[in-house]
This record gives C-alpha cells, sequence and structure tokens, in this order.
C-alpha cells in the first residue's frame, strides 16, 4: 500500500469493459478521490452500473465479462492477480439500488459481515453493532428491536440497515448504485442526509439517475453515455458551465 | 335471473360511441353460463371419484382390521398364527431403513444440488448431467431393486441386510431429492447472495450462511417427502431378496429384517393359505398409512411456515 496517504483512493485507466462481443465501457480515465461524494450520472444503459460494479469486481460474476486496462486502487491494480476479491470487497463496500437485507434479525443483518471474517468476541461484536447502526441513522429507530426481523422495516429503513451492514465491515470505501431509486421522497432525503455525513469518514461513489441528487450531495460528477466517459469534473461546473455538448443537453433535460 | 335487456339499451342510448360490433346476444350466454355449469360439475365428479374410491379403500382397510389393530399387534414378533402375529419386527426395520435413508439421501443429495447449482459452470455438460438426472427420478423402482441387488447385495456381500435395503431406497430416491433441492436452491434470490459476496465473503460461506438457510425448508419438504416415498417402497426390497419370515428383531444394521410394505406384500400373498392374514396386512396398512400421513403434514407444516418466511 505504497500510496496510502495519496489523496486518490481510484485510478482508473484505459478501462475497457464487454459482455461477449458488446462493449458496455469505452477507453474509462478516471480518478475518485478520498473523502468525497463521486457522482456517475447518464442515460440508463449507459454503464453506470456496469463501471460501479467494476470497482469491486462484482462484474465478473457474469461469465460473459471481460475487461481490459487498469484499476488502481491506492496503487494496486485490483485486476492483478495476487487480489483477491475477498479481500477487495472487504475494503470496498457496495449498496444496492433494492434493498436487499437477509431474512434475519437486524442484528444478525449488521453482524453478517464481522462474523464471516472472524469476529467473535461479543462486546466487540456488540460495539460495531452500535457504532455502524448509529452512522446510518438507524440506531435510535431499532434499539429496542434489534432481534426483530429486518424484513418488518419501511424501505428506507431497509436501505439504512444495508448500509449499516456494509458500515459493519469497516471499509474505505462505499459504492452505491442508484440507492434511492426504489424509496419515497422523506426516505431519500434521509439517506442523502446520511451520504454527507459519512463523506468525513469514506469515499463514496454513486450512480444516480436523480441530477438534482447528483447535485445535491456529490463533490464530483461524471457523465457517461453509451460506455463512454463524456466528461468528469467538480461537479459545479457539470452543472453550471460543462464543456461537452452532450453533457449540457442531458442536464437540461434535452435527452435521457 | 329476469333480463329486461337495459344494458343493451343503455348502450344504445350512448350516441357519442362507435357502433358496435359485439352485440350482446342474451341467448349465447345463457347458453354459454350453462356450458359453464357442467363443466364445473364435469370437474367435480372426477375429483369425488378418486376421493370415494380413496373413501373405499380406507373404509375396507379399516374395516378389516378392526380387532386386530392394537397395541399388541404393534410389539408382538411376527409369527405364522394370525392371533399371535405382531408387526414390531416390521417397524424396527422401517424404522432401521429410515436411519440409512435420511442421512444418505440428505448429505449426497443435498451437495449434489448445491454443486450443480453453485459450483458447476452452466456448460452442456451440465445440462446434460441434469437431464439425467432428471431421467433417474423416472426409472421404475424394480431396475434401482436389480442395481441394489448387484452392487451392495452381491459385490458389496451386504446381502438382504438393513444397510443393502437402505442403500437401495437411497439410490431410489436420490434424483427426487437432487432435483427438488436444486429447485429451492434456484430459488433463493440472486441480491441475497450478492449482498454476501459485496462484503468479502467466498462462495461457501455465501452457500453455508445464505444459501442453505434460505432454500432448507424448500430442501426438507423435497426430501421429507421422497423419505416417505422410500417407507412405502416394496419392490426392491422383494428383488433384494428379504426373507419371507424372520422371527428375529433386528439389532443392527448387517441383520437381515423386514419391513412394513414387505409385511402387507406377503401376508396379501398368503392369504390364499390363512384367510386372517388378509385382516393382519389390513392392520399393518393402517399403521404405514399413518406414517405417511405424519411425515406428509411434518412436510406441509414447513413449506406453509417456509412461504410466511418471504
Ligand atoms: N448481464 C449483462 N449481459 C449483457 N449485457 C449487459 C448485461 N448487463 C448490462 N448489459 C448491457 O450493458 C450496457 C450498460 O448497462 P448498465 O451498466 O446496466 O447501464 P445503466 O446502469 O447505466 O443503466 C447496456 O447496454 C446493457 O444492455
Ligand atoms: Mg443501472
Amino acid at each position: 500500500m505504497t500510496n496510502y496517504e495519496n489523496k486518490v483512493v481510484y485510478d482508473v485507466r484505459d478501462l475497457n469493459l464487454w459482455y461477449g462481443n458488446d462493449q458496455a465501457l469505452k477507453n474509462i480515465n478516471l480518478k475518485i478521490n478520498k473523502n468525497e461524494v463521486t457522482a456517475i450520472i447518464g442515460p440508463s444503459g449507459c454503464g453506470k452500473s456496469t463501471f460501479i460494479k467494476t470497482l469491486n469486481r462484482m462484474i465478473e460474476n457474469i461469465p460473459s465479462v471481460r475487461t481490459t486496462g487498469q484499476i488502481l486502487y491506492h496503487g494496486l491494480n485490483i485486476f492483478d492477480k495476487s487480489i483477491k476479491v475477498e479481500e477487495l470487497r472487504t475494503r470496498v463496500g457496495m449498496v444496492f439500488q433494492k434493498p436487499n437485507p437477509f431474512p434475519k434479525s437486524i442484528y444478525e443483518n449488521v453482524l453478517y459481515g464481522p462474523k464471516i471474517h472472524g469476529i467473535k468476541d461479543k462486546n466487540v461484536l456488540q460495539e460495531v453493532l452500535e457504532t455502524s447502526l448509529k452512522s446510518a441513522a438507524l440506531w435510535d429507530e431499532v434499539k429496542d428491536r434489534l432481534h426483530d426481523n429486518a424484513y418488518g422495516l419501511s424501505g428506507g429503513q431497509q436501505q439504512r440497515l444495508c448500509i449499516a451492514r456494509c458500515l459493519a465491515v469497516q471499509p474505505d470505501v462505499i459504492l452505491m448504485d442508484e440507492p434511492t431509486s426504489a424509496l419515497d421522497p422523506i426516505a431519500t432525503a434521509k439517506i442523502e442526509e446520511l451520504i454527507d455525513s459519512l463523506k468525513s469518514d469514506y469515499s463514496i461513489s454513486i450512480v444516480t439517475h436523480s441530477m438534482q441528487q447528483a447535485g445535491r450531495i456529490s463533490d464530483k460528477t461524471a457523465f457517461f453515455l453509451m460506455g463512454d466517459l463524456i466528461e468528469f469534473d467538480q461537479t459545479e461546473v457539470i452543472f453550471s458551465n460543462p464543456r461537452d455538448k452532450r453533457t449540457e443537453d442531458y442536464i437540461t433535460g434535452r435527452f435521457g | 335471473m329476469n333480463y329486461d335487456g337495459e344494458i343493451i339499451k343503455n348502450t344504445m342510448n350512448n350516441e357519442n360511441k362507435a357502433p358496435l360490433i359485439i352485440e350482446i346476444n342474451h341467448q349465447r350466454i345463457e347458453r354459454r353460463i350453462m356450458i359453464n355449469k357442467i363443466a364445473k360439475y364435469v370437474f367435480l365428479s372426477s375429483t369425488l371419484f378418486a376421493l370415494v374410491v380413496l373413501a373405499l379403500l380406507l373404509y375396507r382397510i379399516g374395516a378389516q382390521s378392526i380387532g386386530w389393530l392394537n397395541l399388541g399387534f404393534l410389539t408382538r414378533n411376527l409369527s405364522i398364527f394370525p392371533e399371535k402375529a405382531g408387526i414390531f419386527g416390521a417397524i424396527v426395520g422401517s424404522l432401521g431403513l429410515m436411519l440409512i435413508v435420511i442421512p444418505v439421501t440428505l448429505i449426497i443429495g443435498v451437495s449434489t444440488a448445491i454443486y450443480l447449482e453453485e459450483y458447476a459452470s452452466k456448460s452442456k455438460i451440465q445440462t446434460f448431467i441434469k437431464i439425467n438426472i432428471s431421467n433417474l427420478a423416472s426409472v421404475p423402482s424394480v431396475i434401482f431393486g436389480l442395481l441394489g441387488l448387484g452392487l451392495f447385495g452381491r459385490l458389496l456381500g451386504l446381502g438382504s441386510s438393513i444397510l443393502a435395503g437402505g442403500f437401495t431406497l437411497s439410490l431410489l430416491v436420490l434424483p427426487i431429492v437432487v432435483v427438488s433441492s436444486q429447485e429451492a436452491i434456484k430459488a433463493v434470490p440472486g441480491f441475497l447472495k450478492e449482498a454476501s459476496y459485496a462484503m468479502g465473503a467466498n462462495k461457501w460461506t455465501t452457500i453455508r450462511k445464505v444459501v442453505l438457510p434460505v432454500s432448507l425448508p424448500g430442501i426438507l419438504t423435497g426430501a421429507i417427502l421422497s423419505i416417505s416415498r422410500a417407507i412405502g417402497e416394496t419392490a426392491p426390497l422383494v428383488v433384494l431378496g428379504i426373507p419371507t419370515l424372520i422371527m428375529r428383531v433386528p439389532t443392527s444394521v448387517m441383520d437381515d429384517f423386514t419391513a412394513l410394505p414387505i409385511q402387507i406384500y406377503y401376508w396379501t400373498l398368503d392369504t390364499v393359505l390363512t384367510a386372517e392374514y388378509a385382516n393382519l396386512a389390513a392392520a399393518t396398512i393402517v399403521v404405514l398409512l399413518s406414517v405417511l400421513f405424519v411425515l406428509n403434514s411434518v412436510a406441509i407444516v414447513i413449506r406453509n411456515k417456509s412461504q410466511k418466511g418471504f
């Protein structure tokens, strides 16, 4: 971990990705900085999910996928043979579009990660449970029913539980793929608030179909179109003064 | 019902609409309603036919077993004298078979299903294996009896012991357990597995902590149904050469044995010699059906519980 103190967490270099013969990502170059929120926007089918799933190599669960190029995570190429996906995913957490808690208790959901990574000490587990749920702004709502099934929670609470479950593994980066698209506006606002508060401890990359959301919560924004990274810049620049005509067309709602 | 054509008049009055293509034909609708009723009663009577036959069978068996089915019958050993005969040995034999069949089918069956669903690549060879396992599930049980006789009885020298019988019945129901376990594993939502992988879990951890707990009710339902099928099987055991009359209750899995369906079969055959054997067979059927009924109820309870979970 040579560049750990460096501000760059992810350095994506000349990344190409194919599903069979269909190219879904074309020569992507971008850097994700520490303690920043990086938003990925673009019309549906442009490769946002594909890109974010490549960052923790979840994309490799699809057998037809082939990649070229490099993704440096703290200076190490994640495609290198010496990197185990299990290790990568312990440091890079992911929150999905649809809340996906396990059909288990709130307690078991949060502690799934710590337990599979070998933590057995009851006191440690209890502490992780509490800090994770507090960081996910869920503790007050569930502290009296930790052993109830997670399916009894509302959609918004389930999504915050999934964030808590992700935090319990103590990641360095959190990847989120449209985490609020299945939620109502109030639950969405809570998650956005939460993302803002998590920024000081984590680096976050979030896919969103809502440009307002990207504008509200992100520091940098990447605009994808049909597998190309069209523009990547400070969010203010993208929204007020984009360099590319296609970016402007998209953010002003002219297509997509 | 007194139909006064109200709907037709109302529709005709609505001038904004395009001319009607489908006119309401009162007679035709009445006729359709008639046909619908007839269809309903045809289906109902088919259902009733099966139920009536089952009821008759149960009634006959119940009536025949009255006076014969009692505690003594359940706890005595076999005898050639009907009044002294009991099925204790057959009950022990059937339980002994279960003792072999349950662990063997669960361990091998579920492991095979896990391999095929989670580990094996989705190649042509895997499809070929899957199709053949499904085909095995429809092979007649006598064939499995022959396989058991050759493999376990002769080659491994297990003769007609409980072990040989148990292994043979396991072979018989394994394909069913594999297929039903595969279905249960396939039904585990992908997003749950993804959640696990995304936290750095490997495949085996994910299987152990997510896939198996979620699919367990489905797996158990299939397993119990297969086991109850194994309990009722006669043909493979007959082929194995289970002796006709065993006076001794088996004490180990290497002992010769008799089982409930076998006893029913032999007593029914020998009814020509001693008429009371028919009563003994009937009483044994009641015992066997009770065991099957309990097993199936457990399977249904488990299935209902699992459906509540999601
Ligand atoms: N499993 C897959 N197999 C083949 N093609 C896929 C698969 N998943 C996505 N694609 C294709 O890759 C492109 C990008 O998809 P995706 O990353 O899901 O877009 P987005 O998240 O921006 O809507 C689309 O053209 C889509 O059809
Ligand atoms: Mg997507």
